[in-house]
């Protein structure tokens, strides 16, 4: 049997039963389909946590005040921020007696009321940061300059505004550099606009102002207290032992002898990212099965249809083998047929899988990222598909007795 | 060209077995035209099925052109069919909702030997000798009538020029006059080109169509003769 006679006669044995053979595949198609978008769903909210991560800046770390475990006996810890622990001499210190550290950079934050000259304002993320801060965190400039060391030295009153706070404030996509904002009723020149770092959830990074530091905390905090400090660390190898050294600094500086009653916390990026990405992972895993369930239930519906097929033409398989067809020739037609099914099945659902991942991008806001991998896998599963659950149909229409089969009503 | 040595043909059922046929032997000549006939149960059509290579006997030896069946697998078996041997059946087993002509290239599809590009030409070739109308060729298999139907299967149990025509009562969903028509056609056939023909029937008018008829009871021959007219010409 040639290999066109096979397609030729699954063509006619598909299409003489149209009806059935649709709802077969709609099984397939819907069962690839949300594999294909359920995996890009969680696949994008993979990407977007590295790519939030990989904004924050490379091989850093990061102490906020606070307490891990406030004593004994008690669980209770600190809001973020909350801990007027950190002082700027503690990054001073750190800067001065760290080796391996590229550079160090402390930020105090609060949320105040912005006014454009404009009339219009916004409740707004103000950052004191120093001129460090542009390395550490990755920060890159669309226009204007950042901080430079002297304006955060001088406490100048300059502003770079987040390009989620310019769209706010100034609209989208404008050049307001050399404008002037009003925070807390203090002027500040905006001296440039960072780009976006991209990514949405936990907090955009984006939506906010920086100013320099010793301004912020003269004219907005009021205090000498610090949000938290990022160190870059020269090395990725050298994280855990800069962390150490940190934690044993900041704790004599501290006066504080037990480790664990300490007032600050260290977290690791690279903590973050795999604890992020196990989230993610697992989230994908999800719901890869639950979509997985419905290809399952697709694969059923094919073996259902490839049987209730071999029985309804017994009589025309008996004539095929009386014509001359082996049992092989028998098998591989309906082995191809269900494989046939599952192949036209997956290149919609393939299509379509990916059609709805764009509708959630575009319509929910949340991100997809459909990969070759994914798409491949699908393929794979489907075909597989087809052999697994054709094979028992296939076997059971080639191991028929010729003559008993043409007896068959 | 086919040889039957004492074939018997027994189905087990439990601890008994049914004798369908016993130590059936006979002979057929390149070219007759044989009429096996027999009442239901008489064991014609298991003689058929081992004829036309759909089963194999319990024992006892059946050569077509010299060669052992007995010996051949399934494989083997299913290309003895697809080459040597053609069937024409009571209920005519057409492909329905499918063309004529691809139901007559059916049967090249499992052969090897026939090229593509000469399967129409083939086809063609043997619905011209089986009699259909050229103008039925186009239709779908199930808008033709019973006579019709039937000259389709001819014509598809003619396609690879097979060397033995089996057909298991050809008429019996016929009326009589297209019956006829078709019994005309075998005759026609076997005259003509020389086909060799074996005729199952029950009815004694059909096989009477036939050069020699093979009447078999309980599982035995039971009479080897030529047709009455034949006998009376001499």
């Amino acid at each position: 049997m040639l290999f066109s006679d096979l397609t030729q006669e699954i063509y006619f044995s598909l299409s003489s039963n149209k009806s059935r053979s649709f709802l077969t595949i709609l099984g397939i198609v819907i069962g690839i389909g949300s594999v294909i978008a359920m995996v890009s769903i969680g696949q994008g909210a993979a990407k977007n946590i590295e790519t939030n991560i990989q904004s924050l800046g490379t091989n850093l770390l990061v102490v906020t005040p606070g307490s891990q475990k406030s004593g004994v006996g008690t669980m209770v810890r600190g809001g973020m921020g909350s801990a007027t622990t950190l002082k700027n001499d503690d990054a001073e210190a750190i800067t001065a007696q760290i080796v391996s550290i590229d550079a160090v950079a402390p930020t105090v934050s609060s949320r105040k009321q912005v006014k454009t000259t404009k009339g219009t304002n916004s409740n707004i993320s103000i950052y004191g940061v120093n001129a460090a801060y542009q390395t550490v965190k990755n920060v890159e400039i669309e226009s204007g300059n950042f901080i430079t060391e002297e304006q955060s030295k001088k406490n100048a009153k300059v502003a770079v505004l987040g390009s989620g706070a310019r769209d706010d404030l100034f609209g989208e996509g404008s050049d307001p550099v050399g404008e002037k904002i009003r925070i807390e009723n203090l002027e500040f020149n905006i001296i440039g606009v960072a780009k976006s770092k991209g990514g949405t959830g936990f907090g955009s990074a984006d939506d906010l102002i920086y100013i320099p530091i010793i301004t912020a905390q003269r004219y907005l905090t009021g205090s000498s207290s610090l949000s938290n400090i990022n160190i870059q660390v020269s090395q990725e190898n050298l994280m855990d032992s800069v962390q150490e050294q940190i934690k044993t600094l900041l704790l004599v500086r501290h006066g504080i002898t037990d480790a664990d009653s300490a007032d600050f916390t260290i977290v690791n990026q690279a903590d973050i990212l795999s604890a992020m990405s196990s989230v993610s992972d697992t989230l994908t895993l999800l719901l890869a099965a639950i979509a997985g369930i419905s290809l399952l239930v697709g694969g059923i519906g094919i073996m259902n249809m490839m049987l209730t097929t071999v029985t309804e033409r017994t009589r025309e398989i008996g004539l095929r083998k009386s014509l001359g067809a082996k049992n092989g020739d028998i098998n591989i037609q309906f082995l191809a047929e269900s494989v046939a099914l599952t192949f036209i099945g997956g290149i919609i659902g393939i299509l379509l899988g990916w059609l709805v991942s764009w509708l959630i991008t575009k319509i929910g806001g949340t991100a997809t990222n459909v990969t070759s991998s994914s798409v491949a896998l699908a393929f794979g599963v489907s075909a597989a598909i087809g052999i697994v659950f054709g094979y028992y149909p296939a076997r059971r229409a080639s191991k028929l007795n010729p003559i008993e089969a043409l007896r068959y009503e | 060209m086919i040889r039957c040595e004492k074939i018997t043909k027994i189905y087990q059922t439990g601890d008994t077995g049914l004798v369908v046929l016993k130590e059936v032997s006979f002979e057929i000549k390149k070219g007759e035209f044989v009429a096996i006939i027999g009442p239901s149960g008489s064991g014609k059509s298991t003689l058929m099925h081992i004829l036309g290579a759909l089963d194999r006997p319990t024992s006892g030896n059946y050569f077509l052109n010299d060669r052992n069946m007995l010996e051949l697998s399934d494989d083997e078996l299913a290309e003895i069919r697809s080459q040597k041997i053609g069937f024409v059946f009571q209920s005519f087993n057409l492909l329905s909702r499918t063309t004529v002509l691809r139901n007559v290239v059916l049967p090249l599809i499992y052969d090897r030997n026939t090229p593509k590009n000469e399967r129409q030409l083939k086809a063609e070739a043997s619905l011209q000798s089986s009699g259909l109308e050229k103008d039925r060729w186009h239709h779908l298999s199930n808008q033709l009538s019973g006579g019709q139907m039937q000259r389709v299967a001819i014509a598809r149990a003619l396609v690879n020029s097979p060397d033995l025509i089996l057909a298991d009562e050809p008429t019996g969903n016929l009326d009589s006059k297209t019956g006829d028509v078709v019994l005309e056609t075998f005759k026609r056939l076997n005259r003509e080109k020389g086909h060799t023909i074996v005729l199952i029937t029950h009815e004694k008018y059909v096989a009477e169509h036939a050069d020699r008829i093979i009447e078999i009871k309980d599982g035995m021959i039971s009479a080897d003769r030529k047709r009455f007219s034949l006998l009376k010409d001499k």
